[in-house]
């Protein structure tokens, strides 16, 4: 099984050993990753800006770059929608494009839901036993990709313990260029997350975006807790087993 | 404040008056879990299907239904009126007025009149119209505009109520809720026994027997329809049912989503005036079906969705962005998610620019719809037609294009990567107003010390 790890920008840029915690993850699971170079950015906000003309560009290249995969895996939600859901959109009527964008969208998953649904593996191993932790479910992961359970399920198999959080599934307010256009509803969208979160010693999710956003925020306030990505804990549950 | 002034308006409410946020969340989020156990209780995706596609129905055939509508009314005794507009529904107004000799009318809840400017308008003649809902009547007194389409005094804390109440009512600055609903009762009485006019929205219109529907829990929409001797419903053209038998769903439906009750408290089925040997009702009835835009949104082959809208504010419920400010700041009668589409869809893209950018598109209130309206997707598609008419940031399409320049050439991306360590500052720079739209209120972003892609040079040969 030969499968393309897509990084996604922000984690390149931010939480690059989030990036090499997937390469390990996937390698301890048997299968063969490759990191194709030409990777950039998926398009995302200029798509939901609605540059759809400048979307589309960003969208052929990335096509091309992941062509010949059996399967596409993204530590991300957001960007993992963005191929899966809004490609086949992007390029509705335009015939071969639009059977090339469900063909590249049929073989994309966030990593969790890979792990869980394409390799069939629940308990990754015991690394996170005693482990107290918060998980931010981002939106475009659980609305959009249906990822819901997996993270959940092999944080816990893997003995870490989920704090019941009230907001858990509420956005966090980041919402891509609009943290910048509307800043001030966005952080009052963040503190709310964060006015609810319990007690914790570190907070998870499996978006990038969201955990800086949530991260900058917590620093702003004041006595900020550590943003862990989801693949970092992943991997760290299999390694220590 | 027009809807462009929404970036303004929400900051300076956020930073001005926080107990607004404080009230507003707590109200919705109270109503979003009581509509969450309601769902549960039944097979909610089943109904939400079954209403979806009876709306579907009948806009499709909109003019079938109002011919039919429009015949059975007239055969049970009522008058009906279309008008296109505020100007229509003013002059139809204002004819009834003069002909039945109005000097004080009393209101039932209705979003439709509020889009109308009815209230200014019956001042504007001379009429005394009071607002008979409480939250309504709240806001009357307050002289604002609703908040929430079903909580309009969402907003308002106890204690401004209570200062209100105290000015204009004059109960004691302490008063419970029940002594202020009680004095609000008691004023609101008199309105109804010497008021000459009822005037009333709809939630709902059958086609195949011309019954006006109306769903309330105070009993305040039953007075105001019934005691007056003339009663004026104003009713949007999507408001059409087929049949009777479509309100097994759709009233539960509303009430579930709306507040998660399991019906609402009153509801009234109204066909025609009073008959003959009844001892209740009104000597007239008119029913104005109003069109304001909906016409050309109908015509939308993507827009058209909203006109499903059930008025059930479930949707600014589930909203984190509305929770932060409440209606006001988004300058349109409808706020919340079915305010950033309806409005363009109304008004146009123009008009209503830039609400359907106030969205983190995170999907809460499609998951919520009782009558399954794509509103993300419909937030994407005004966003992409506002681009194509140049409803634009200042250097926003030169931005997107420079960017989508680079994305396309990972070579300039890497540089990128490589120039953004080599001057760390800017990412922290004051000078640069989108960096600084993230510093102001969060920390810098620290990128990691090395890139991911350059990383994965090192680990990729490993076993």
């Amino acid at each position: 099984m030969r499968v393309a790890l897509f990084a996604t920008c922000l984690l390149d840029q931010f939480f690059a050993q989030a990036g090499v915690a997937t390469v390990r993850l996937l390698r301890s699971l048997g299968v063969e990753v490759d990191f194709p170079r030409g990777q950039t950015c998926c398009g995302q906000p200029a798509f939901n800006a609605g540059h759809w003309d400048e979307a589309r560009r960003m969208a052929r290249h990335t096509m091309a770059v992941f062509e010949g995969y059996d399967y596409v895996v993204l530590p991300s939600g957001s960007c993992g929608s963005m191929l899966k859901v809004h490609y086949p959109e992007l390029f509705e009527g335009l015939g071969r494009e639009y059977r090339r964008a469900v063909e590249l969208a049929e073989r994309t998953f966030e990593l969790s839901q890979f792990v869980v649904r394409v390799l069939g593996v629940e308990k990754l191993g015991e690394g996170l036993k005693g482990r107290t932790l918060a998980y931010h479910h981002g939106c475009h992961a659980l609305r959009e990709l249906g990822v819901e359970k997996e993270p959940v399920l092999l944080l816990e198999n893997a003995g870490a313990e989920l704090v019941p959080w009230e907001a858990d599934r509420e956005c966090c307010g980041f919402g891509g260029v609009f943290s910048v256009k509307l800043p001030h509803i966005s952080v009052a969208m963040a503190d709310r997350k964060l006015d609810t979160l319990p007690e914790a010693e570190a907070l998870v999710s499996t978006d990038a975006g969201c955990l800086l956003h949530l991260a900058g925020r917590m620093k702003r306030r004041g006595k900020p807790i550590p943003v862990r990505h989801l693949a970092e804990l992943l991997w760290e549950a299999r390694n220590a087993a | 404040m027009p809807p462009r002034a929404y970036p303004k308006e929400s900051r300076a409410l956020l930073a001005g008056r926080p107990e607004v946020r404080e009230s507003v969340t707590k109200a919705a989020l109270h109503f979003h879990r009581n509509r969450a156990r309601a769902y549960a209780e039944v097979p909610v995706e089943d109904w939400r299907d079954f209403a979806a596609q009876v709306k579907a129905h009948v806009l499709s055939r909109l003019d079938r239904y109002l011919e039919e509508a429009e015949a059975r009314l007239l055969e049970k005794g009522a008058v009906v009126h279309f008008a296109e507009g505020p100007e229509d529904a003013h002059r139809i107004l204002g004819e009834i007025v003069k002909k039945e000799g109005v000097r004080l009318a009393v209101k039932a809840k209705s979003m439709l009149t509020e889009e109308l400017g009815l209230n200014a308008f019956l001042a504007s003649q001379g009429v005394e119209a009071w607002e008979t809902d409480l939250g309504e009547f709240i806001i009357q007194l307050a002289e604002e505009p609703p908040s929430h389409i079903v909580g309009p005094a969402i907003h308002k804390s106890l204690e401004e109520i209570r200062a209100l109440f105290a000015e204009h009512l004059g109960t004691p600055k302490d008063a419970s809720p029940e002594d202020l609903a009680a004095a609000a009762r008691r004023f609101l009485r008199e309105k109804f026994l010497s008021a000459e006019l009822g005037i009333s929205g709809g939630n709902f219109l059958v086609a195949e027997t011309g019954t006006l529907v109306l769903v309330e829990n105070e009993g305040n929409i039953r007075l105001a329809t019934s005691l007056p001797r003339v009663h004026v419903a104003f009713v949007g053209i999507e408001k059409l049912l087929p049949r009777l038998e479509d309100l097994a769903v759709f009233l539960p439906l509303l009430a579930r989503a709306a507040t998660g009750q399991p019906i609402g408290t009153f509801v009234s089925l109204i066909e025609g005036p009073k008959r003959p040997g009844e001892p209740d009702g009104p000597e007239v009835l008119h029913v104005v079906f109003v069109d304001h835009g909906r016409t050309a949104a109908l015509a939308d082959d993507e827009a058209h969705v909203v006109l499903r809208c059930i008025r059930c504010g479930a949707c600014l419920n589930a909203c984190p962005v509305y929770r932060q400010t409440g209606g006001h700041p988004y300058g349109f009668v409808y706020s919340g998610p079915i305010g950033k589409v309806l409005a363009p869809a109304l008004l146009g893209p123009k008009d209503a620019y830039p609400l359907y950018h106030a969205s983190t598109l995170c999907g809460a209130c499609a998951e919520v719809c009782p009558v399954k309206i794509p509103i993300p997707k419909l937030l994407l598609t005004w966003r992409e037609r506002a681009v194509r008419e140049g409803l634009t940031y200042p250097f926003e399409r030169p931005l997107v294009r420079a960017y989508a320049e680079a994305m396309v050439r990972p070579s300039a991306y890497r540089l990128a990567s490589k120039a953004m360590r080599l001057f760390p500052g800017v990412l922290k720079s004051e000078a640069l107003p989108l960096v600084r739209a993230w510093t102001r209120l969060r920390a810098g972003l620290e990128p990691s010390p090395r890139p991911f892609h350059e990383l994965w040079e090192e680990i990729k040969d490993e076993g």
